[in-house]
């Protein structure tokens, strides 16, 4: 672990200190404007002439009036502190003091990041579990039959190269339109995007026990049945897993693409939200928050993964 | 009535004739495999008709094939110019930009030991990422031109092409290397006689889930602004006047696309890596 540790804060380190360049070029128009109302002399005097000038000729040329590049309302890249802070105004700030937050209406404000959090998180939840489910069943059925094995599989790859995300609006929309909204129709799009993953690995999983495990179940004369508890569904657990790890990154792809129609919060909502208004740091922050959301479903199903195959007797 | 119930004896007689065919003698040859999802689709797709006229479902909610059909052949135009707009200008190009740097970034990488550990575990991070969430940004910065959407799928195919060609240049054993030190081979020739070929799995592995992150990239980030075409922008304006045909329409063309698009890379993957166990085992 240690091993990885310097390395990677070292890359980090880089990469910050990259972001906070590059804030300066990005950002070059909207400082000098700022800086010419303060009457600072800036070179091409009017924004006019400005506008038809070169990104780096105006950094160059200015260089001593782009002291606000890191502090601007509204950035077209944000600094990386701007995003912080506005991910802590937004979450802790706005629960304690705003007039709705927690402390004052004992509820999370819908105003806050963290009531959008909880609500993508209860849409990927949903969808995760019946893609999941589904995913188990139709690999389980696949296994024990031939007909769903050729004429089910060769469709399923198949509707993976089509973008199901793009059909995730109207899916939204259609299923509004019969009355069905809130929750469950966001849950639709992440169980599909994450079925198919579990489908693929189970699929490989529950044949992996070899010729010889097999014949054993065979001389004991075990039924179907005894062959899936007792053989392939145990030997299939390490491939579940690892499907599981790429199906909840992609459950919570389909809950934020799902939000952005129907603009009911959600980290979706909030990031077009960001983009209609032109709140980068707002968008900024929910992508940040969706960042931190996707590293700990995926850490925790790992660190039941290595819970589960030690006890098993898999792993040490 | 009549229409639902012939759809479910249409489909019990699809069914039936898949199992014979899959049980039968003939279920190993290459026709059998073809014909058995062809006769499940067809089967779908006819039940579809059946149904969505039988029970009269509004073709608001869902919009029988033959309509769908109809309305793809009198837009092919359109759909033409949307098609080029979204996947030759806006997919395509990002799919060629974001592989190339994500490639010479893994050879960047598989020089520096210290890259490897820093960047590594960042992209299985980034590779989890929501990507798709940084299309308002972009959008912002690009325009709402083709530009804003090949730069959200270079950066949506990046990182897990650049984690697939680590993990193939590493694929080497040893005692491979060793034989090519014991020739004195530079590490540019280690690269292209040995390393190289080894990866091609891995990178073709990392090619085809990228062709569709691709696809997806480019369309949700036509939701967040383009001209007055493209995929996206014909599903999201066509559903706001409930013109599902042409929605359904424009997915077609998507879908069509994307496994044309898959299909060829699996082609050219099977003729370079022809040598290998899971090509050829069959």
């Amino acid at each position: 672990m240690s091993r990885f540790i310097p390395p990677l804060l070292g890359v980090v380190l880089a990469l910050l200190a990259l972001w906070y360049a590059a804030v300066v070029p990005m950002n070059v128009q909207e400082t000098l404007t700022r800086a010419e109302r303060a009457e600072i002399p800036v070179t091409p005097a009017t924004a006019v002439e400005r506008r038809d000038t070169g990104t780096w000729a105006l950094v160059f040329g200015n260089l001593g009036a782009l002291g606000e590049s890191w502090s601007l309302d509204r950035p077209r890249l944000p600094a990386p502190h701007q995003v912080v802070a506005e991910l802590y105004d937004s979450t802790v700030t706005e629960e304690l003091t705003g007039r709705r937050g927690l402390v004052r209406s004992g509820s999370l404000s819908n105003r806050g990041l963290l009531y959008h959090a909880i609500v993508t998180l209860n849409a990927t939840f949903v969808g995760f579990l019946i893609g999941t489910g589904l995913g188990i069943v139709l690999a389980i059925g696949i296994v024990h039959s031939r007909v769903m094995d050729m004429s089910v599989m060769p469709w399923a790859i198949v509707s993976q190269t089509i973008p199901i995300v793009a059909l995730a609006p109207m899916i939204i929309v259609v299923l509004y339109s019969i009355g069905i909204q809130g929750l469950l129709p966001k849950a639709v799009i992440s169980a599909y995007l994450s079925f198919f993953p579990v489908v693929v690995g189970m699929v490989k999983g529950l044949r992996s026990p070899d010729g010889m495990q097999m014949d054993l179940m065979r001389t004991y004369n075990a039924p179907t049945r005894d062959v899936l508890t007792k053989l392939r569904l145990p030997a299939s657990v390490p491939y579940l897993f690892a499907s599981l790890k790429i199906a909840i990154a992609a459950s919570l792809v389909g809950a934020i693409v799902g939000e952005l129609p129907v603009q009911k919060g959600g980290l979706g909502a909030r990031m077009l939200a960001g983009s209609y208004y032109g709140q980068t740091a707002q968008i900024w922050a929910a992508l940040l928050m969706a960042a931190g959301l996707a590293a700990v479903l995926v850490w925790a199903i790992g660190a039941v993964e290595r819970r589960t195959l030690v006890r098993m007797g898999m792993s040490r | 009535m009549t229409l639902i119930l012939a759809a479910l004896a249409l489909w019990a007689a699809g069914f039936a004739l898949n199992v014979a065919l899959a049980n039968g003698p003939a279920r190993d040859t290459r026709a059998a495999q073809i014909a058995v999802p062809l006769i499940f689709g067809a089967t779908l797709l006819a039940m579809w008709e059946l149904i969505v006229r039988g029970a009269e479902v509004p073709t608001v909610i869902l919009p029988p094939p033959s309509d769908i059909a109809e309305r793809f052949a009198g837009n092919t135009g359109l759909l033409w110019r949307d098609f080029t707009q979204t996947i030759l200008k806006g997919a395509l190009s990002g799919y060629v930009i974001g592989n190339v740097a994500a490639f010479l970034t893994a050879l960047l990488v598989d020089r520096s030991d210290y890259l490897r550990r820093g960047l590594l575990p960042l992209g299985n991070f980034m590779a989890a990422l929501p990507i798709v969430g940084t299309a308002p940004i972009l959008v912002m910065w690009f325009g709402f031109g083709w530009q804003s959407k090949a730069a959200v799928v270079v950066l949506m195919v990046y990182f897990p092409m650049l984690v697939n060609t680590v993990a193939g240049l590493s694929e080497t054993t040893a005692m491979q290397r060793d034989l090519m030190k014991t020739y004195a081979a530079t590490w540019g020739q280690t690269l292209w006689t040995l390393r190289l070929p080894a990866a091609l799995p891995f990178i073709f592995n990392g090619l085809k889930i990228t062709s569709t992150l691709a696809l997806v990239g480019a369309i949700v980030a036509e939701f967040f602004g383009s001209p007055t075409l493209g995929l996206g922008f014909r599903i999201s304006t066509s559903i706001g006047q409930l013109d599902l045909a042409m929605v359904w329409s424009a997915i077609v063309v998507a879908a069509l696309a994307g496994t044309g698009f898959y299909g060829l890379i699996t082609l050219i993957e099977k003729r370079m890596t022809f040598w290998h166990a899971s090509t050829r085992g069959r």
